[in-house]
């Protein structure tokens, strides 16, 4: 949280785009404090921010919440519905609850933090975000990941990082099964110490030394006639 | 597109709120189907031997009486009528088949939307706030309810294509998504002696569940193989007599949540029709995983 007062903007009074527009306007150099209330499961709350505002989400969020984010640090005190901050480029986004499907899709940046469970399809077409997820994550998470580091602390569902490029993808748990051309691999000290400081910056307990690696096999990056039955 | 809403009381107390609770669960999924909208509603369980049948007619200003006439006239059996908006609830102690039969040959061009011993449905087209308010909804009490709001893909709007879809005794079924295996499994069915009403896909997987409760088969294990040889997009609420169960397709990609409290069991499209439920803010949220059966009530 920043320093300052908080200001709340209830959307029973001013609506998604009263609320939106309100935090859109501020420089990028401006750092304010807001707390959300009433959001009733409402979509595409606080999506596309570009100042360094602290949000604090009072309820359920609905669909894309924190959606293209850039420079804001936000929190939702509770559920997050599809696509949360989906192409997030920089800033922080939390979730206290659980996560639907597709959190974290093709982000470029940032940190996703996760504190329950995600659902399928996490980190889709990730390019660069940081996702922790501090329960398990549904099937096809990671789906052709091109970067960035997806931190699963509890288990993941089928077809984890399928057709994955250069994403890293941590697990502590059991993997139901990896998709295709994903492959475990390696975990080098420089690895291990980036996922440390990983998780410590995500602020969710679990010992770095517990997870295995997953990765590319790099087997899909060119058209082999071998590979077909793959494509 | 489409929205399904499932609301399952667990505490008999909000019973006499259900109607209540349940009007801004279906409101809410309006923009995602404002083609036509359906409820069915579990309350007021017939006594053993009645059968009560949901029946629904195009013309508004069809004299629902004359059926109680014509029918105790040639059948020396009671039938009680009630009118409920273009619907009736009609209740009577002759064999089901027998009425069905009756109504089938009869000149009113009568539909039957649902039977059984505890549902009512009620579907018609038009706005969802429109169809709550044509039934009377909003001070209904019950057990459970199931409702459907939709934006039509595989075939016509017509009050006969809205959902909720009954094939059973007290089964319905709503649902998100599109079915491809729809035309072979009707023709399965239909050797297996079950009747179709519509060229819908939802009516084949209700008809599906039907016939495999028929068989003897549990909820459950109905779902089980309906998961199997079903194919296609889905995000299914049932509703039973006693039991309510939600069930996705193994790609899940039709949205779906599901909220628990001590008192209530929610399901939906999207979150926000669970949002104004009461004491939803502390409900336990989570999405249904793929080829999972979640099942209230009955097993």
């Amino acid at each position: 949280m920043g320093g300052g007062i908080i200001k709340i903007l209830d959307l029973n009074n001013i609506g998604v785009r009263g609320v939106n527009s309100v935090l859109h306007n501020f420089s990028e150099e401006g750092e304010e404090n807001f707390e959300i209330h009433n959001p009733h499961g409402k979509h595409s709350i606080a999506c596309g921010l570009d100042a360094h505002l602290f949000v604090e989400i009072k309820g359920h969020v609905g669909f894309y919440c924190g959606g293209m984010n850039k420079s804001a640090n936000i929190t939702v005190n509770g559920h997050a519905g599809v696509g949360l901050a989906e192409n997030m480029m920089s800033g922080k986004v939390r979730v206290i609850g659980n996560a639907s499907e597709s959190a974290g899709a093709t982000a470029h940046g940032g940190l996703l933090v996760i504190e329950g469970n995600a659902s399928s399809r996490c980190g889709i077409s990730m390019k660069g975000v940081d996702i922790v997820v501090g329960g398990s994550v549904g099937h096809m998470s990671g789906f052709m990941g091109q970067s960035g580091n997806l931190v699963i602390c509890g288990d993941a569902g089928n077809a984890l990082g399928d057709s994955i490029y250069e994403s890293k993808i941590f697990v502590r748990g059991e993997v139901a099964g990896l998709g295709a051309d994903c492959i475990e691999k390696e975990m080098t000290s420089g690895l291990q110490a980036k996922l440390a400081n990983l998780i410590e910056t995500s602020g969710i307990k679990a010992d770095p030394n517990e997870f295995r690696h997953y990765g590319s096999a790099r087997k899909l990056y060119n058209f082999d006639i071998d590979n077909a039955d793959y494509y | 597109m489409c929205g399904i809403v499932g609301l399952y009381l667990k505490n008999d107390d909000f019973q006499s709120q259900l109607g209540k609770m349940f009007r801004p669960m279906l409101l809410e999924m309006s923009s995602r189907g404002p083609d036509s909208a359906g409820v069915a509603i579990y309350r007021n369980p017939v006594i053993d031997g009645q059968t009560k049948f949901s029946l629904a007619h195009s013309d508004s200003a069809f004299p629902w009486k004359t059926l109680e006439i014509d029918f105790a006239a040639t059948h020396q059996c009671a039938v009680s009528i009630q009118k409920v908006g273009t619907h009736c609830i009609l209740i009577t102690e002759a064999e089901e088949e027998t009425f069905v039969e009756w109504l089938k040959n009869s000149e009113h061009k009568i539909q039957i939307v649902g039977s059984g011993q505890s549902i009512e449905i009620f579907k018609e087209v038009g706005l969802p706030e429109k169809v709550y308010e044509l039934f009377e909804l909003k001070e209904a009490s019950g057990t459970h309810i199931i409702g459907h709001t939709r934006m039509a893909t595989e075939s016509a709007v017509t009050t006969a294509g809205s959902h909720p879809f009954a094939t059973g005794s007290d089964l319905c079924l709503v649902h998100n998504g599109s079915l491809s295996n729809h035309n072979i499994l009707r023709r399965n069915l239909e050797h297996e002696g079950i009747q179709f009403q519509t060229e819908n896909d939802t009516e084949v997987a209700g008809a599906y569940l039907t016939w495999k409760l028929r068989s003897g088969a549990s909820l459950r294990q109905a779902l089980e193989d309906g998961i199997s040889e079903i194919d296609g997009f889905y995000t299914f609420c049932i509703g039973t007599q006693n039991g309510f169960a939600v069930v996705r397709d193994p790609i899940a990609c039709k949205h779906a949540v599901l909220a628990e409290t001590d008192d209530w069991v929610a399901m939906a499209t999207e979150f926000r029709a669970i949002a104004h439920l009461p004491n939803a803010v502390n409900a336990e949220i989570w999405e249904p995983e793929p080829s999972t059966i979640y099942i209230w009530g009955e097993e």
